[in-house]
């Protein structure tokens, strides 16, 4: 259990720039998910805090003690920072047991430290199995057990459930996080997938060519994004066009009540961001609701995404929960009504919106 | 202290694994022991005496014949065992088990023991076209082992995706199929083509007039050893040519095992009505390879075993076969881990230097290495003159590059995401070595093992100089009794070192997967 402080880390592989100065706290016992879009530099980042990768510039701290800094590395066995990588890389001629006791030193393999990491992760009786008689999620869980086995100050894991497949994500995801926790670990996450990184991380850093451009807890980012290509990466979104007056904003969907990141009123016209759950769907010629054309549904189960478009064209999205009370059928019109308030951007200016995900 | 460590990354940076480079150099220095001395010696003769033995037409004739006859076995070789390990792994071809092993076999099957068993039974059977046949017999192996276990192995699902993108079953063997399993090709090729150029005992038999046998009767008559390290030297420049034009076209392929993923038996084709065709032809191959030295064999070895006395020699000679082919196959190793494994993990140009370095005096002749070694026992190593160790030193210079392929091999098996988990553990890079990267080489480090293990037991001119005196192998009474004509007495030490060599030959085809098809494990 340790802080672990990235600061200012540049890192290149000949002319390709992966990190460009990341800064990144992660608080003693907490968990923090790297986000980003493949080719961010989140797995550079990871190898360079496990120190298999030496950094170009900047430092890396782990309880106060500088592990990585340029011409001073501190050899990966010396660090005590245990991985997670993706597909678990368990090795494959040593059983369960074998595999958890790697990082022990002879006396602890008899305390019971492989039996309670074991039960930690669901897995206890498992330990005389061979890593090829188990399914994907056990071994994923045995590279859990393994890391945490020897009680390291930092765990880092790559993408650690990308392999699995979705149901059994979720489940093997809050083993993993349960355990972690209650083994008090520092953790580092990194993912490609929003849902994954908002719903396990204590805070999310997200990570955008070689920056960090966004970290906080999960409702602070998803709710708050500090730019345009944040909101988009952390979830569906519904851009707006909006005058700006007094504190409200008059978009296609009406007046909406707008904050901003800095809390000033907005001026300037710019474009304001809507979630798709805010939007509500009411029945075709409710007052006070605009009228819309429903283009695309996408059915999920529990909820169900409408792409919609409004008199004037402009596109919008809205997710409704079943059972559904208003009809929708494709081409058919509903009522929408704006619950709670829209978050303001200025005009996006060049670059920063290009690179929707 | 600052530029201590200054120096320190650049180091680093230069060889990635100083420990490993180390040992890596200490294993080539001694594989380049023959090398130094052929030299050494080159330059005491002086420039003249050089230019004299090597401008003439006699040099020009030997090098070219040399070369065309390694050119010939090698493509002959490339098509037989490309073909046969094709039918074995991907067709519906019957007893496909059977036919495996009878196409690994010959590797058992020493080239001069091949040689003698035709001449003794063909009358007349000599010269260029003649070597070339036996060669091609008993080498085709190289090519057939590698690329079975490459096809065997090969991702199927790339084929699947190029039938589905409309590429026909041949276009897909050509554009897929045969690219995969490139570099497989490649290197058993490169083996072939150095096991001709280096061969002495088919061609001196079978009286083809090439480099090696003509090093051998400019010692043998009359001993001069100018003009065969002369000749040698030219042997030696061939070969940089050969090892050079191979690195020149291969190309950086995909280097790691997958991880994850299930591997599945690739689809097999059927052949139809050419099925028949195929059977015939594999067991034409093998009849020739197989059946001609064995039929020969059995015809003399009636007259050999009944001899007084004979069972006893026939004993020692087996004992002492065994003995200083464990002696060589174990320095061999030992000298090749930390080449195979520089080679794996810290690539770059320390490492293809070392590794093409260490191929130079697998290319020289037995004999030469022998020469250069009698020469070094006596004025550097007096101690281990005579010893079983310097035979051993002497088969390591020859079969390094054997047991570093495998090792290469074997270790690249090794996802590097393990030993990084490993080490993120907690522990030394000498420590991951020992109980991750080398239990999990282990098995195509024995392979290795098996087929140092095997080409010791088949060497004879090296072994003639340097065995200690009156050790007597199975492969030395063989060619001493040969030399005189005495085909009935020689036989039984043919027949007992075919059948030994036979048993790592069988383990080594098991492992190629063409013995337990489907029986492929998806990795962890």
């Amino acid at each position: 259990m340790a802080e672990l402080r990235v600061t200012a880390v540049h890192k290149s592989f000949g002319s390709v720039r992966a990190l460009r100065g990341v800064d990144l706290t992660v608080r003693s016992g907490t968990l923090t998910a790297v986000l980003g879009p493949s080719g961010s530099g989140k797995t550079t980042l990871l190898r360079c805090i496990a120190g298999f990768e030496t950094v170009d510039a900047g430092e890396i701290r782990l309880d106060g003690h500088r592990i990585a800094a340029p011409g001073r590395t501190v050899p990966p066995e010396r660090r005590r920072i245990a991985v997670v990588p993706q597909e678990g890389a368990l090795f494959p001629h040593l059983p369960v047991r074998g595999n958890i006791a790697y990082g022990l030193d002879r006396r602890t393999r008899w305390t019971g430290r492989i039996e309670s990491v074991l039960a930690l992760v669901g897995l206890a009786g498992f330990e005389h199995r061979m890593p090829h008689h188990l399914s994907g999620g056990q071994q994923q869980r045995v590279a859990v057990a393994r890391a945490l086995a020897p009680h390291p100050p930092a765990v880092l894991l790559d993408e650690p459930f990308s392999a699995l497949d979705a149901a059994l994500r979720a489940e093997v995801r809050q083993d993993v996080r349960s355990a972690l926790r209650s083994d008090g670990a520092t953790a580092v996450l990194v993912t490609h997938d929003q849902a994954e990184a908002l719903s396990i991380a204590d805070e999310v850093a997200v990570l955008h060519d070689g920056r960090i451009v966004q970290s906080g807890p999960p409702d602070l980012v998803y709710h708050s994004p500090a730019t345009p290509w944040v909101a988009d990466i952390v979830g569906e979104t519904v851009w707006l066009p909006a005058e700006m007056t007094g504190g409200r904003a008059r978009t296609p969907l009406g007046p909406v009540p707008v904050v901003t990141s800095d809390g000033r009123p907005p001026s300037a016209p710019g474009r304001v961001l809507l979630r798709p759950e805010q939007i509500e769907v009411v029945p075709a010629g409710t007052p006070a609701a605009n009228t819309a054309t429903v283009v695309r549904r996408d059915f999920q189960g529990h909820d169900t995404l409408l792409a919609l478009r409004l008199t004037d064209g402009t596109p919008v999205l809205a997710r409704i929960f079943a059972p559904a009370s208003v009809p929708h059928a494709i081409g058919g019109e509903v009522g929408l009504r704006v619950r709670g308030a829209a978050r303001a951007f200025p005009t996006p200016s060049g670059a920063t919106d290009v690179s929707r995900r | 202290m600052a530029s201590a460590a200054v120096v320190r990354r650049r180091v680093r940076r230069l060889v990635p694994r100083p420990v490993l480079a180390t040992a890596a150099v200490a294993g080539v220095c001694v594989a380049l022991i023959p090398l130094a001395y052929l030299a050494v010696r080159v330059g005491d003769a002086g420039w003249a005496r050089i230019s004299e033995e090597l401008f003439t037409v006699r040099t020009g004739e030997l090098a070219a014949r040399s070369l065309a006859l390694a050119g010939a076995v090698t493509v002959a070789c490339t098509v037989l065992g490309v073909a046969t390990a094709f039918l074995v792994t991907r067709t519906d071809l019957p007893a496909r088990r059977l036919f495996g092993v009878l196409a690994a076999l010959p590797l058992a099957v020493p080239s001069y023991a091949a040689a003698f068993a035709w001449v003794s039974t063909v009358a007349g059977f000599e010269g260029f076209w003649a070597a070339a046949l036996v060669l091609t017999l008993v080498s085709y192996p190289y090519v057939f082992l590698p690329v079975a276990a490459a096809l065997a192995s090969a991702d199927p699902a790339q084929e699947e995706v190029a039938r589905s993108l409309g590429s026909g079953p041949w276009r897909t063997l050509l554009t897929v199929t045969l690219r995969q399993v490139r570099p497989a090709v490649g290197a058993g090729a490169l083996l072939v083509a150095l096991y001709v150029l280096s061969d002495f005992g088919a061609v001196s038999v079978l009286r083809a007039d090439v480099l090696t046998r003509a090093i051998f009767t400019s010692i043998s008559l009359g001993f001069d050893p100018t003009g065969a390290l002369v000749l040698a030297t030219v042997l030696v420049v061939l070969t940089v040519l050969i090892v050079s034009g191979e690195q020149l076209t291969r190309r950086q392929a995909a280097r790691y095992a997958r991880l994850g993923g299930v591997g599945r038996p690739p689809v097999r084709r059927r052949l139809g009505r050419l099925r028949w065709i195929a059977v015939s032809a594999l067991i034409g191959t093998g009849a020739l390879a197989l059946g001609v030295p064995a039929a020969s064999l059995a015809r003399w070895f009636g007259e050999g075993v009944s001899r007084p006395g004979s069972l006893t020699g026939l004993a020692t000679a087996a004992g002492n076969s065994l003995t200083v082919s464990a002696a060589g196959a174990g320095l061999t190793m030992l000298l090749a881990l930390p080449l195979g494994l520089l080679g794996a993990r810290a690539p770059g140009p320390v490492a293809v230097a070392l590794d093409r370095l260490a191929y130079l005096s697998h290319a020289l002749p037995g004999l030469v290495i022998g020469l250069s070694l009698v020469f070094f026992g006596i004025n550097v190593a007096y101690p281990l003159y005579q010893s079983v160790w310097l035979l051993a030193l002497a088969y390591a210079a020859l079969f390094l590059p054997l047991a570093v392929a495998a090792v290469g091999a074997a270790a690249l098996q090794t996802p590097p995401a393990l030993e990084e988990v490993a080490r993120s553990l907690g522990r030394r890079r000498t420590y991951v070595l020992r109980t991750v990267t080398v239990p999990l080489a282990a098995p195509g480090i024995a392979a290795g093992a098996a087929l140092v293990f095997l080409t010791c037991m088949k060497e004879l001119p090296a072994t003639l100089l340097l065995r200690p005196t009156g050790m007597d192998t199975l492969a030395t009474e063989l060619w001493s009794r040969t030399s005189v004509s005495a085909y009935a007495a020689a036989a039984p030490y043919a027949a007992l070192l075919v059948l030994l060599a036979a048993v790592p030959t069988w383990w080594l085809s098991a492992r190629t997967g063409v013995l337990s098809q489907g029986v492929q494990g998806g990795g962890a």
